[in-house]
Order: structure tokens, then sequence, then C-alpha cells
């Protein structure tokens, strides 16, 4: 085990950088004026800075992102003359209907559950913050850590596109063309990212910190 | 030394001996780990540090792999298509050209930076701090190019992409003769080899040889 002090860098005035972990002691500061790392010269925050104010705008920035990423085309294969554009669910559909079950699955997967997952996830974390709440403060970090690692995965079908697109030019036979509807969707998960990496887990424990204040 | 009467007494300034967990923020006193061993949080199961054998070596040996994998899988072609006699290569770079070529500038850029610009960054800027560290120098702007490092991590989706790749690969290869290239397989020894890096990595080893050239 290992020996815990009773307290957290917060309460004692202690800065944790961001960039090579090394712990500095914060002064009172000037407004407008920043502490930086001695060893690395990272700007020094006891919080990322705000966090919730941050998260939420981006959050909300993906969820209307998402409405145009599931309506839109994210491509349309042209064969013969004649073009069919493809949803991100029309072509799981795609997939089902050629037998490709375990590929449906994954595309089903990365594309659709994961992306609504990780906002709903973020918005449960963001509210429960707000609401200084103290109910299990050990599984909304692992729900903060999981949505984390796991926002990325939804790109498999924005590369899948570039590589159909570089693959099939066969002049009149067929063409894939790219789709507006796979921009919004590459959006939703750059802007999901950010909305997390601006998320601070440690603002779920802070409101363990002074019991008696609520 | 004179103490200010005026300025609360501090413990210990800024300190290698204290460390705080990077997601609920408690505070540890250090304590020496043997090589393998690993210190997590008690309170929210967080990594805290780990000691591993030879890091700044072995890590520098897997960057240069990783550096060597990467020219192949981006000089080679990742998938050769073949379609009623007519033939079509795609290499990761092809599927970033054509994306642009058909106005999804932004989408290019998205595919560009994960698949080929973070990935190549993060590795540079590794073997940057390394290669000096094990030749005894301080290698200059270390820490700013240090903390890019940290930075770029969750922008570089190598595994996602090359995931991408294979739903492609499998979505095309009933209506053509779809061959995988040197890339690809180059792009799957780049995973391993990178992942690798990560876990050799040990950030406090870094830190002290640091410390310990100045
Ligand atoms: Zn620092
Ligand atoms: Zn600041
Ligand atoms: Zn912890």
């Amino acid at each position: 085990m290992n020996p815990a002090l009773p307290v957290t860098a917060a309460r004692a005035a202690l800065a944790r950088c961001h960039a090579c972990h090394l712990l500095s002691r914060m002064k009172p500061l000037a407004p407008g004026s920043h502490a930086h790392c001695p060893r690395c010269g990272a700007a020094l925050h006891l919080r990322k800075p705000d966090s919730l104010a941050r998260a939420w705008a981006l959050t909300l920035a993906a969820y209307i992102l998402y409405i145009p990423a599931n309506t839109l085309p994210i491509m349309t294969v042209v064969s013969m003359g004649h073009g069919e554009p493809d949803t991100i669910l029309s072509g799981v559909r795609v997939l089902i209907a050629g037998g490709l079950w375990p590929l449906a699955l994954l595309v089903f997967f990365a594309s659709v559950v994961v992306p609504v997952l990780k906002l709903l996830a973020l918005t449960c974390l963001l509210i429960s913050v707000q609401r200084k709440s103290r109910w299990r403060p050990r599984d909304r970090t692992v729900l903060y850590r999981i949505t984390e690692v796991v926002g990325r995965w939804s790109m498999i079908d924005v590369f899948m596109i570039s590589i159909l697109v570089a693959l099939v030019k066969l002049g009149a036979i067929a063409t894939i063309e790219p789709g507006a509807g796979a921009l919004a969707f590459a959006a939703v998960v750059v802007v999901t990212m950010f909305a997390a990496m601006s998320f601070d887990p440690r603002l779920i424990w802070d409101a363990l910190e002074n019991p008696d204040e609520r | 030394m004179m103490s200010d009467p005026h300025s609360p007494t501090f413990p210990p300034p800024v300190t290698d001996a204290l460390v705080a967990c990077h997601d609920c923020d408690l505070l540890y006193r250090k304590r020496p780990l043997r090589e393998g061993e690993k210190a997590r949080c008690v309170r929210c199961g967080a990594l805290l540090y780990t000691r591993k054998p030879n890091s700044i070596e072995r890590s520098l040996t897997l960057a240069l792999a990783a550096l060597i994998l990467f020219v192949l899988a981006n000089v080679y072609p990742l998938l050769d298509f073949q379609f009623q006699g007519r033939a079509q290569q795609s290499s990761v770079l092809s599927g970033v050209r054509e994306l642009y070529a058909q106005g999804m500038w932004a989408l290019a850029v998205v595919v560009f930076v994960a698949s080929i610009l973070a990935p190549l960054l993060k590795i540079l800027a590794l073997l940057y701090v390394l290669l000096p560290l094990h030749f005894g120098r301080r290698p200059w702007w270390m820490a700013q190019v240090f903390r890019w490092i940290e930075t770029l991590h969750p922008w570089a989706m190598t595994e996602v992409y090359l995931l991408g790749v294979l739903v492609a690969f499998v979505k095309l290869s009933d209506i053509a003769t779809i061959v995988p290239g040197v890339a690809l397989y180059s792009f799957a020894a780049l995973i391993v080899a990178m992942a690798a890096t990560d876990a050799a990595l040990e950030p406090e080893a870094i830190w002290e040889r640091l410390e310990t050239r100045r």
C-alpha cells in the first residue's frame, strides 16, 4: 500500500504540472498573471482552467453536430452513371445485407453506439459535478477514463472512406465520392475528444472535500 | 536562513518527494519502487508512478524501430485493387490526396493529422529527447518537446486507421480482387512498436536523468 497523506494536493496548495507531473507550491498571484512549472515551464493550475464551461460548450456542440453526421450521406457510390448516397446507418445495413455481420457490428459500435454513449457519459459527469454529487466517485472516475480512451475508435468509418475514395476510381464503371456527413462525423469525434480533455476528473473528488459546506 | 514573519511557514517547497494522483488529487509520499513495480492510488485506482528497467535505452531502440516502420508504411502501397482488368493502388497519402482533390479539404486534414502527422511528430519528438539523453546531453527545448509528446498522443490514431483500412478491404473483397501491400504489414508492426515504446517509457526516469545532467 502507498502511504497516502490525508489531504489533496490542492488543499496543500500544491499544483501538479500537466506536462512533467512535478508538484509546485502555488503562491497568490496578481490577477491575469500565470504561475509556471520551474522544471518544464508549463503553465500551472490547481485545476484545469474553466473546465466545466469548456466541457459543456464542446459537448453541446458535439450533440448538434451529431444530427448532420447521421442524416447527411457520408459517401456516394456512383456506379454506371447513377449514384446511391450512404449514411452511417445505411452503410451498416448494406454490410448486413451482404452477410458481413462481424463488420456490420464493428462499424455500428464504433460509429453509432460509442459516440452516443460518450456524449451521454460526459453529460452525466458534467451534471453530477455541477450538483456537487458525492455519489460513487470512484465509478465516475472509471467512467471518465473509459470516455477518454474509447472516443478515437469512432474514426474507423472516416478512415475507411479515405481508402475507398482512393481505391475505387474506375473511370466509367464506379467512383466513390465523400459526403458532407463524413465531415460532420469527423467533427463530432474531434469535438468530443476536446470535451473529454477539458473535463477535470479531480472535480469529481472535490465535492468530498468540504462535507459541511453542503 | 532568515524567515519573513509575515509569510506563512511553507512545508518543503517544490518537491520530488511528494506525488499527487492524476485523477483524484490525493497526495502521496513517494517511496522507492523495485523494477517493474507500480504504485497505484488507493482512493481511485489511478497509476501514480512506475519503475521500468532500462527505460530510456529500451524506449529509444523501440522508437527507432517505429521510425523505420513508419517510413515503410508510407512509401509502399497499402492495398492493390484489381477489377475487370483495371488496377489501382492506395497508400496512406493517396487517400488524403484524393479527399483533397474532391474538395473535402477539412476531412483530408483530419485524416492526414491522425494517420501521418501526429504519429510521425510523436516518434520524432521522442527521438529528439531520448537520443541526446542516451549520450548524456541535455536536448535543447527538451521540456517543450516533451510536453508536445503528451499533447500529440491522443491524436495519433494509427491503430484506428488500420482497422478502417481492414473494413475497406473486406467491403471491397467480394466485388474485386484486393491484395494487401507491404505497407499494410508495416503498419501493423508500427502499431506494435509504438505501443511498446509507450510501455517502455517512464517520464520520471527522463526527468531524473535530466536533473543529474544540469
Ligand atoms: Zn512541469
Ligand atoms: Zn492559465
Ligand atoms: Zn486517485
